[in-house]
């Protein structure tokens, strides 16, 4: 009796055995980095995100519950098309389980549409338009590290606020621009500013001269910045030379990095507010992990969208971990909203139901040549913005998943 | 007023056109001059515009030379460069159908590209504007900085200069015999790979120098060629391909054109050169300047 019980149960650990090797897909975590390696948004995101996640596989030991992590990457050279087959040929080919990172808010928009549909998991670190956790929101997806209602309400109201009421933007033409002037506008207009104009350039246009000409001939108070990466970068530096900064007007770079700065040069960008969500010198953490990420990366400090990747990969290997399954993309993300997230460079934070990942915000000041002491050293806070002030409030949501 | 626009801000509209045209014009001639001369369709173009404002970065990091020597040293080190280029690798395929030209050029622009990229980023490096043409001149209708009234200047001396060498003097003569009849200039005593070697040196010394010149506008960036190089090949098309005069003054105009877009649909500012070019070769397929045939 004893001896045939005894076969029993190990008939039936074997059988619990199987079937937990089983729910780890294909014998390998497959985590998908997609986003801009070679063009406007490189720097920002690039190699950068994928040695984030690299990291962040690292310091998970390399495997979940006994199976191997595994970081590829790909160039979604910030068109949506090119970016959709990419994930396609991860999803039903490659076996990978959660793309990660990708900028570009037209290429997360079609992105989170091919999550849903093949149930995996979607992390968006780099994209900006709030529509991800707005009408665009998915049980597939988590929107990680900021949005244009984050930069609307930190950057945007800050400069309302010292009394800049009448705004002209330069806008990226296309999702995102678009979305982050929506956004803009609303807080402008909530603060009893005016918009009086604005000008639709086309994604990654060279000279910004004479969008800024018009800008000037506005009168407005506030040049609005509805751009990002080199866009942004160019059209400060033509700012500067053709004296509108001079003139009394003043300029919001409502989406800056921490790339652009050092791309710009402090001469050209001190003074600029920015709402960021990570800053490398923040504290004793983020210096500690920045060091480790600069170290791999020829001396660059991350920006907050690959701080982003960091954190959000770590976080979907400890729900992973807690499932004992990556299969369903659904229940991971699921099981990830449920956890607290905690990690050195956010410190602790929630998931909403959303799928907006919170933590605070923090407005900067770019520093004058003279404040700057070491290479890198752009940033002082102006503000600390907490979590809950720093994102759009689920009353304000449009998106399906919350129940009203 | 002149359809809804102040004539004050048209004006300040045509002035960057003009700005922009100096590039176009200063890259489309180095192109005209290596594909009129040599029947080389140069793809590379874009990355030794890129090229000569990494080499002004690099003058100011390592040796400290500023941007005026930049001016005068970028366009010999990069038309060293090209000279090598010609000598080892277009060289060889001399005589052969100028595609063959084109796809060596493009892979060696997509390799300058990378390695930029690689060793750089893609968000570039800063470059200041030289002190002594810092700041800027009220013209009454806008604020000019003055270091794109220089860019106007230089770029249209360069030019016209350029114009001036290759079909006024001797020197210009020889170079436009040989591409007709190499033997036979070869036969009067005249050394026709060198001159070639020394054509394909001065049209990328040409690049180079627009890209000095754009390194304090813009920034020195790995991308800045390739942004750069489909609109000047338009520009070279619509002119007419080998045209010099073609490229100056179609590189100007559209320039404007480019600008005034820029005004009143802005959001089809970066296809209005194609549009043209499109226009353009449905009437006149040999380009504005172009011989026929």
């Amino acid at each position: 009796m004893i001896c045939g019980r005894s076969w029993k149960l190990t008939l039936v650990s074997l059988a619990a055995a199987t079937s937990a090797a089983a729910q780890m897909t294909d014998k390998v975590v497959k985590i998908g980095v997609l986003n801009d390696q070679s063009g406007l948004y490189a720097d920002l995101s690039g190699q950068g995100s994928v040695i984030a996640a690299k990291l962040a596989a690292e310091d998970f030991g390399g495997k979940v519950e006994g199976t191997p992590i595994e970081v590829i990457f790909a160039d979604h050279q910030n068109k949506p098309d090119v970016g959709s087959n990419i994930a396609r040929q991860w999803f039903d080919v490659e076996k990978v389980d959660v793309i990660v990172d990708v900028p570009t808010s037209s290429v997360a928009l079609a992105i989170n549409q091919i999550t849903k549909d093949k149930n995996k998991v979607f992390l968006d670190s780099g994209a900006a338009t709030s529509d991800l956790t707005g009408k665009a929101c998915s049980p597939n997806t988590i929107h990680w590290t900021y949005d244009t209602w984050a930069l609307a309400n930190g950057t945007g109201k800050a400069v309302v606020q010292s009394g800049g009421d009448t705004w002209f933007f330069l806008t990226a033409d296309y999702a995102f621009g678009h979305a982050l002037e929506r956004d803009v506008t609303a807080v402008v207009k909530a603060a009893g500013g005016k918009v009086l104009g604005g000008v639709r350039h086309p994604l990654n246009a060279s000279d910004f001269s004479s969008f800024l000409l018009q800008a000037q001939a506005s009168k407005a108070k506030v040049i609005g910045l509805a751009n990002a990466g080199g866009d942004t970068i160019n059209s400060i530096k033509a700012a500067a030379e053709f004296g509108i900064t001079q003139g009394g007007q003043k300029l919001a770079g409502l989406l800056v990095f921490v790339n652009d700065i050092n791309a710009l040069g402090l001469k050209v960008a001190q003074g600029l507010q920015l709402t960021e969500a990570f800053y490398w010198d923040r504290d004793d953490k983020t210096r500690a992990w920045s060091k480790r990420f600069s170290d791999k990366k020829k001396g660059s400090e991350p920006s907050m969208v690959q701080a982003g990747v960091y954190s959000a990969v770590l976080h979907y290997l400890k729900a992973v971990q807690a499932l004992k399954s990556d299969a369903d993309g659904k229940a991971v993300v699921e099981k990830m909203k449920q956890m607290p997230t905690d990690d050195e460079v956010f410190g602790k934070g929630s998931i909403r139901v959303d799928g907006r990942k919170l933590h605070p915000m923090y407005l900067y000041q770019v520093k004058s040549p003279a404040e700057s002491k070491k290479p890198w050293d752009y940033y002082k806070l102006v503000r600390e913005i907490p979590a809950n002030e720093a994102f759009r409030s689920l009353s304000e949501s449009d998106c399906p998943l919350v129940k009203k | 007023m002149i359809f809804g626009i102040s004539t004050q801000a048209l004006m300040s509209q045509l002035l960057v056109g003009l700005i922009n045209g100096s590039f176009y014009a200063l890259l489309s001639l180095g192109l005209a001059i290596i594909f009129g001369l040599l029947n080389i369709v140069n793809f590379a173009h874009g990355a030794l515009y890129t090229l000569g404002a990494f080499v002004a970065w690099f003058l100011l990091e390592y040796a400290g030379i500023g941007y005026w020597g930049a001016l005068i040293l970028s366009p010999l080190v990069v038309g060293l460069v090209g000279a090598i280029i010609e000598r080892l690798m277009l060289k060889p395929l001399h005589g052969l159908d100028p595609l063959y030209g084109l796809l060596l050029t493009f892979g060696l622009a997509l390799i300058i590209q990378g390695l930029f990229l690689n060793a750089y980023g893609s968000s570039g490096l800063p470059y200041s504007i030289p002190e002594t043409l810092a700041g800027g001149i009220n013209l009454g209708f806008m604020f000019l900085p003055k270091y794109r009234a220089w860019v106007i200047v230089f770029s249209l001396a360069v030019c016209l200069a350029t114009w001036y060498v290759t079909e006024r003097t001797r020197l210009g003569s020889y170079l436009r015999a040989a591409t007709e009849n190499p033997s036979l200039v070869q036969a009067f005593g005249v050394n026709v790979p060198q001159m070639i070697t020394l054509t394909y040196a001065m049209g990328v010394a040409l690049a180079a120098l627009a890209g000095v010149m754009a390194a304090p506008i813009y920034r020195v960036s790995p991308l800045m060629g390739s942004e750069m190089i489909i609109v000047v090949f338009a520009v070279v098309v619509i002119g007419g391909m080998g045209s010099i005069m073609g490229s100056i003054v179609t590189g100007f105009a559209l320039g404007i054109i480019e600008g005034l877009t820029k005004v009143f649909y802005p959001e089809a500012s970066n296809v209005v050169v194609f549009v043209i070019m499109a226009l353009v070769l449905m009437v006149k397929s040999s380009g504005l300047f172009g011989k026929a045939g």
